[in-house]
């Protein structure tokens, strides 16, 4: 007798897997709120995020105050106005200025003050030119401050070329950016960005998506046919693994073709590291929707424990090794920030397989102890 | 010699949030081959004991065993014995009916050859066969609870338990399961049917009787009815008030229970000797008569629980007499409400006397709600007009409204706050202040008991207690009229009888009272009743009267079900698509 | 009238103070978010890993080297041995930049030749690596300076001595925890509101308030009021953590602050109760909820400046409050603010609250069709 039902339950196995996918299938595309989180979503997210976000200061605006007229005077303002980094109004009186900097209108003064010209004849090393910065934006404080030395020292450049100033700086550096020569933000943000949404849609869809069985009752009925536990899960993440792949091939589809980041790596490797990192993703969400029965507390603790860190924590838009310390600790148990190297890397280097490997090892690693975690907590029970 | 299938052995079930016990020291053994009821109120216990005999729960003492199988030890081979249909059905909405019958062929294994029979089978049984490709979603109630039964009985189990699958369906589709069910035991197939509907139980081979997680009964429900042989008897030919009548009969010392029924009046009595009754009756109304009747099985039920409620409305004496100002209360005019290209309620046309109970009576799903919402003003007619005291509650002021009272259904009430503080929000949304407010606060508790429970959260509290409470709540500010959504369902007897008589008492008092529901014995304490049927209202008339109009020679003392089937039929008939 | 509201209002803080979860989310997430956002969202440039790559063995290059050692900027640093090892330690992610300098080095500074030093930077990490090449080439510029000086030669290589307002030291989380402020604040008011009236839909008590004498302003008033007060207590605490905890100097005025922030509170209570109001579950309110919030945050100027997105973006911005408070907390905190510019920044805000209060309220009844 007992043989007989084991037997039963091994052959059975493929065709109730099976059976739960098509179901699967069939509840995807026939409830809104799945198109609604895997498709509309991420391209919101993604538009958003590669068109909203950007550390990229092009015309910075910023306010020059002229008070000497002189032919020296006058070259540099105009080196000024014509760069492209900074979008100049040029006055006279720095009163005139006050106000649209408190407001935040510019974002830096320049003053150019009136001996100026003096500076050839000067000693010392210190510029004749104030350059005062917004502090309340510090990022864009040291891009402003950035900028103008380099076009001052540029200008200077020119001047001893035309003028034959004496003494030649001698040494030289020579920054040679690898991998994103324009230094477009955008290159490395949206790749990084697929991590966030990716985040979001394995957990907050799968959180989701059990929960809502439970709600509705179905769960039990199935309980009760002897399907098991494990059986039941691997057939919902196996089909929500296809979904949020398809997401994901739709997203690198927009970023490669609308934003025009280039995919140096190979794409079955992309899919390969967007498959690993849908284990922990997912685990994440089946793990939250065992601990809470209802489908809102549910979607509060996905957003909360896992979209927000990943935005913060994943490195993509903040450095990590910035951060201080405890909370560098606390970004290693961050799946999207794996995730979020291995697509920068892919996209802007090509397939690095030292550095794919850590990465790859720690998502999977993570992946294992959320599903202990989550084993622990499911029985094929109901209470 | 009964065999007997399913041992429950001193079984008891505590949940970790829980403060009471869900089921304590159960033992009862469920017969083979036999349709063995499941009866009691909601909370007494019922869908524990069924998921606990599916395995799906485990208990916190004791042991089942099904066969020679344990539900624990033996977990994976009782699914394998057992076919489970829980409360809701367990059908997937967005799957059609063949694609949830699939789903669970292929969980159960049941393929090829077998599976073609199998499917041919069960859809005619259940009469789906021209539906199968219907979403689930778009099915009936009816419908539904076939469905969901098929998918239970796909491999053919040895023991079928099934979760209130009548809840709120049409007494028609009701029947029509009854029978299909009873076919079942013919192949050998044993089964659990949990209800809280008592005549259902009485139906049954056998009754486990539930209440508050305690086991009271279990045997033939024939035999518990003999308990009460003799001492239950039928007031007919009253011709005061009738509810007069009640109020005064459930005080008398020897009477246990007494309800309305249609113009009658239906008591048990405590002892056999029916001496003093006869005496009350012939001071209170000589024209009145003493008739035996035989005993049902809610009967039966109540002498266990000790007697219903004596007739006294604290509720009622405390509120002020209203005077009757107009001949009708409440009117609807044609009231339509469509919902894009389904007609929830069609051409509603009703009007109620001051003074009177009207009752809205039909499975779920006919359209009583929507007509409800829209007669309260919570909903915007398509067509059509309702009106209170001849304003249109939709676009009434403020003011209008305080004289309405509204107990919606499953008792809305804020779980999250206390007992207290439900009856201040309410008070003070009524426009009760200060000290008027206090005293109507105080009364509510007084009237219904609440004072050990005035701290506690709403939501721990018992199900009748919560039915008080929402009933408090809608007569604290003195309403003229009363709407009163399922305001029973779900709850024991003796609850539901101490409910209506504080209905009773505020009706003497001039409240008009429009309710609805789904039970068809509790109808009979309306004045009148609409049956509403596929969104429409297809009769209206007095109970009495619609018995009288289903009376045939097979059965010349039909019940208010009989004779919502038989109209219903004649509508189906006569409206043949 | 009043007595209604105030019933409500007295509903409403139960039901958040008496949910145990509610009572969680609302205090400990917070500051939570607060301590670890204020610290871990900087664009700041510390501890970067770099690696130097020294082909000389003169003693000029090892000068060099020798600055970049013990500076906080960049840490650690990896000695690499030939120029194959560049590739991998960059497309590896081993450092940010390497600092390549050849044999000639210190052979041509001495015969007073100009050199070059090669500066190898990962382009994945854009933002950091601008501001590490500044900071390098100020370095640089440093030690041109001394060798100048020693070889005999007068530069005019002038520096810029850079000055910043409002923020000299330009510490990130003087930005951050002002601006978190606002988020943060926005966040609480969003969740108090979104599931309120979804949620009594769901339970049918929302059915109770509009069979009552409530009206519906009357209804808006008494959600809005709890959540209103509720929000601004939580933006004090962070107000406060910021004064005293991060000593970040409040140099406006606290009043004009609390008037500014009760309009945004009011305007996202509005949003919160608008998108319940909308919603037919609380399923899809939850939705909105998020889809609504993580646009309004990313596109407040908070993670990026709003100068740096495309013009459309740009105008997009001007239907969110969060963009006005985080001038305003910023310009209060750190610039001592006239009035006229918070309160030109504060009637904005204001529309959007009259303008989705009384959405909210209309949709309350017009949900029911």
């Amino acid at each position: 007798m007992q043989n007989k039902f084991l037997k039963l339950r091994i052959n059975g196995r493929f065709r109730r897997l099976k059976a739960l996918m098509v179901k699967e299938f069939y509840q995807i595309i026939r409830d809104p709120s799945s198109i609604l989180i895997s498709v509309v979503l991420p391209l919101v997210l993604l538009f958003i995020y590669g068109f909203g976000i950007s550390l990229d200061a092009n015309h910075v605006k910023i306010g020059l105050v002229l008070e000497d007229t002189s032919p020296d005077a006058q070259s540099f303002a105009k080196s000024l106005t014509d760069s492209r980094y900074f979008d100049v109004t040029v006055v006279k009186d720095r009163r005139e200025l006050d106000k649209d900097f408190l407001r935040g209108a510019i974002r830096g003064i320049v003053v150019i003050p009136s001996y100026f010209s003096a500076f050839r004849q000067r000693q010392d090393n210190v510029a004749p030119i104030q350059v005062i910065g917004d502090g309340s934006e510090p990022n864009t404080a040291n891009f402003v401050q950035n900028y103008l030395q380099l076009t001052w020292q540029n200008w200077l450049q020119q001047e001893r070329i035309s003028s034959k100033l004496s003494g030649i700086p001698l040494i030289n550096a020579q920054p040679r950016f690898w991998y994103n020569e324009e230094l477009k933000s955008h290159n490395f943000l949206v790749p990084g960005s697929l991590a966030i949404i990716m985040t979001l849609i394995g957990t907050l869809l799968t959180a989701l998506v059990i929960s809502r069985e439970w709600e509705r009752g179905t769960m039990e009925a199935v309980m009760s046919t002897p399907v098991t536990i494990v059986e039941l899960l691997f057939a919902k993440l196996l089909s929500y693994y296809i979904l949020a792949m398809a997401s994901m091939l739709m997203c690198v589809t927009f970023t490669v073709l609308l934003y025009q980041v280039p995919l140096r790596g190979s794409w079955w490797v992309l899919t390969l590291v967007s498959s690993i990192f849908l284990f922990p993703a997912l685990g994440t969400g089946l793990l939250i929707s065992t601990t809470s029965k209802s489908q809102i507390i549910a979607a509060q603790i996905s957003i909360v424990s896992a979209f927000l860190p990943a935005f913060i924590l994943s490195g993509f838009l903040f450095e990590i090794s910035s951060m201080p310390l405890p909370i560098q600790i606390l970004t290693y148990i961050i799946p999207a920030r794996y995730f979020v190297s291995c697509l920068q890397t892919l996209f802007l280097v090509g397939t690095v397989w030292g550095l794919l490997w850590s990465n790859m090892l720690a998502m999977i690693a993570l992946g294992i102890v959320v599903f202990m975690v989550t084993a622990h907590y499911t029985v094929k029970r109901l209470d | 010699m009964k065999e007997f299938l399913v041992n429950i052995n001193n079984v008891s079930k505590q949940f970790e949030k829980e403060a009471r016990a869900a089921l304590q020291g159960i033992t009862a053994s469920i017969p083979k081959g036999e349709i063995v009821g499941l009866a009691g109120p909601d909370g007494s216990g019922k869908t524990t004991l069924i998921r606990l005999i599916a395995g799906l729960l485990l208990p916190t003492q004791g042991t089942i065993t099904i066969g020679d199988y344990d539900t624990i030890k033996n977990a994976s081979f009782v699914h394998h014995l057992i076919g489970y249909m829980p409360q809701k059905f367990g059908l997937y909405e967005d799957l059609t009916v063949l694609q949830n019958l699939n789903l669970y062929a292929d969980l159960r294994g049941v393929t090829g050859e077998e599976k073609s029979q199998v499917f041919n089978k069960l859809l005619f049984f259940t009469g789906l066969q021209p539906f199968i490709d219907r979403l689930a979603k778009a099915l009936s109630g009816g419908m539904k609870q076939k469905l969901g039964l098929a998918c239970a009985l796909l491999k053919k189990p040895a023991l079928l338990l099934l979760d209130e699958p009548s809840v709120g369906v049409d007494p028609l589709s009701r029947r029509e399961l009854w029978k299909m069910v009873h076919e079942l035991l013919e192949e050998g197939i044993s089964v659990v049917w949990s209800t809280a509907y008592l005549d259902e139980a009485e139906k049954c081979d056998t009754v486990l009787l539930l209440n508050d997680g305690k086991l009271l009964y279990n045997g033939s429900p024939s035999t518990l009815c003999k308990n009460v042989q003799g001492r239950v008897f039928k007031i007919t030919d009253i011709s005061r008030n009738r509810r007069n009548l009640l109020t005064q009969v459930l005080n008398q010392d020897n009477v246990m229970d007494g309800i309305i029924q249609g113009h009658d009046v239906r008591v048990v009595l405590k002892e056999s000797s029916t001496l003093s009754i006869e005496k009350f009756l012939s001071e209170f109304d000589p024209k009145a008569k003493l008739v035996a009747d035989s005993p049902r099985f809610e009967d039966a039920f109540i002498d266990i629980l000790g007697g219903g409620p004596g007739g006294f409305s604290a509720l009622a004496e405390s509120l002020p007499k209203i005077e009757a100002k107009q001949d009708v209360i409440i009117e609807a005019k044609g009231l339509t409400k469509r919902f894009g290209s389904f007609t929830a309620a069609d051409d509603i046309t009703l009007s109620i006397r001051p003074g009177e109970i009207f009752g809205l009576l039909g499975p779920n799903g006919a359209g009583k709600t929507t007509t409800f919402k829209m007669m309260c003003g919570l909903l915007k007619p398509t067509h059509g007009s309702a009106s209170v005291n001849g304003v249109d509650l939709q676009k009434a002021p403020g003011e209008a409204r305080g004289h309405i009272g509204y107990m919606a259904q499953k008792f809305s009430l804020y779980d999250t706050l206390s007992l207290l503080q439900n009856l201040e929000f309410f008070a003070g949304i009524y426009n009760l202040t200060g000290k008027q407010k206090k005293k109507a606060i105080d009364q509510m508790i007084d009237i219904f008991n609440f004072k050990s429970y005035v701290n506690d959260t709403a939501h721990i509290l018992p199900l009748g207690f919560k039915q008080r409470l929402a009933l408090s709540c809608a007569v604290m500010h003195h309403p003229a009229v009363l709407f009163l959504d399922e305001p029973t369902s779900g709850v024991d007897p003796i609850t539901r009888r101490e409910f209506w008589n504080h209905i009773n008492g505020l009706v003497r008092r001039g409240v008009t009272i429009m309710v609805t529901t789904h039970f068809m014995d509790e109808a009979e304490n309306c004045d009148r009743i609409a049956l509403v049927y596929r969104s429409k209202i297809i009769r209206t008339g007095t109970p009495d009267s619609l018995k009288e109009a289903a009376k045939t020679l097979d059965n010349p003392t039909p019940t208010l079900e009989d004779a919502f089937i038989q109209i219903i039929q004649q509508y189906d008939m006569t409206n043949a698509k | 009238m009043f007595n209604r509201i105030l019933a409500l209002i007295v509903k409403e803080t139960l039901m958040v103070l008496r949910n145990k979860d509610a009572r969680l989310v609302l205090i400990v997430p917070p500051l939570m978010q607060l301590f670890i956002f204020a610290f871990a969202a900087t664009l700041d440039v510390q501890n970067i890993p770099i690696g130097i790559l020294n082909r000389d063995n003169g003693e000029k290059s090892i000068e060099l080297v020798q600055r970049f050692n013990g500076i906080p900027t960049f840490n650690p640093i990896y000695y690499l041995k030939s120029v194959e090892e560049i590739t991998s330690f960059i497309d590896q992610q081993k450092g940010v930049m390497v600092l390549s300098i050849d044999e000639q080095f210190s052979r041509n500074l001495d015969a007073k030749k100009p050199v070059d030093v090669q500066l190898i930077l990962d382009g994945r990490k854009s933002n950091t690596v601008q501001i590490v090449v500044g900071y390098v080439s100020r370095m640089l510029d440093d030690f041109n300076q001394d060798i100048a000086t020693e070889v005999g030669i007068t530069l005019q290589n002038t520096k810029i001595y850079p000055r910043n307002w409002f923020n000299p030291n330009l510490i990130f989380y003087w930005y951050n925890v002002p601006c978190l402020a606002g988020v943060l604040t926005m966040t609480i008011g969003f969740t108090l509101t979104a599931l309120s009236v979804a949620r009594e839909r769901e339970m049918g008590t929302f059915d109770q308030l509009l069979v009552s004498p409530l009206q519906p302003f009357e209804i808006l008033l008494g959600k809005s009021i709890p959540a209103i007060i509720i929000s601004l207590v939580e933006a004090t605490i962070i107000i406060l953590a910021g004064i005293f905890i991060f000593r970040i100097p409040f140099t406006g005025y606290l009043i004009l602050f609390y008037l500014s922030l009760f309009v945004f509170v009011c305007s996202v209570v509005g949003l919160g109760l608008l998108i319940s109001s909308i919603s037919e579950t609380q399923q899809q309110a939850i939705l909105g909820a998020f889809g609504i919030m993580s646009p309004a945050i990313i596109l407040s100027g908070f993670a990026t400046p709003i100068e740096n997105m495309p013009k459309g973006l740009q105008y997009l911005t001007y239907i969110n409050p969060l963009r006005y408070i985080l001038v305003i907390a910023k310009g209060l905190f750190l610039k001592a603010m006239p009035a006229d510019i918070v309160l030109s920044n504060t009637w904005p805000m204001a529309v959007i609250a009259l303008f989705t209060l009384t959405g909210a309220a209309w949709f309350f009844r017009k949900r029911l069709e």
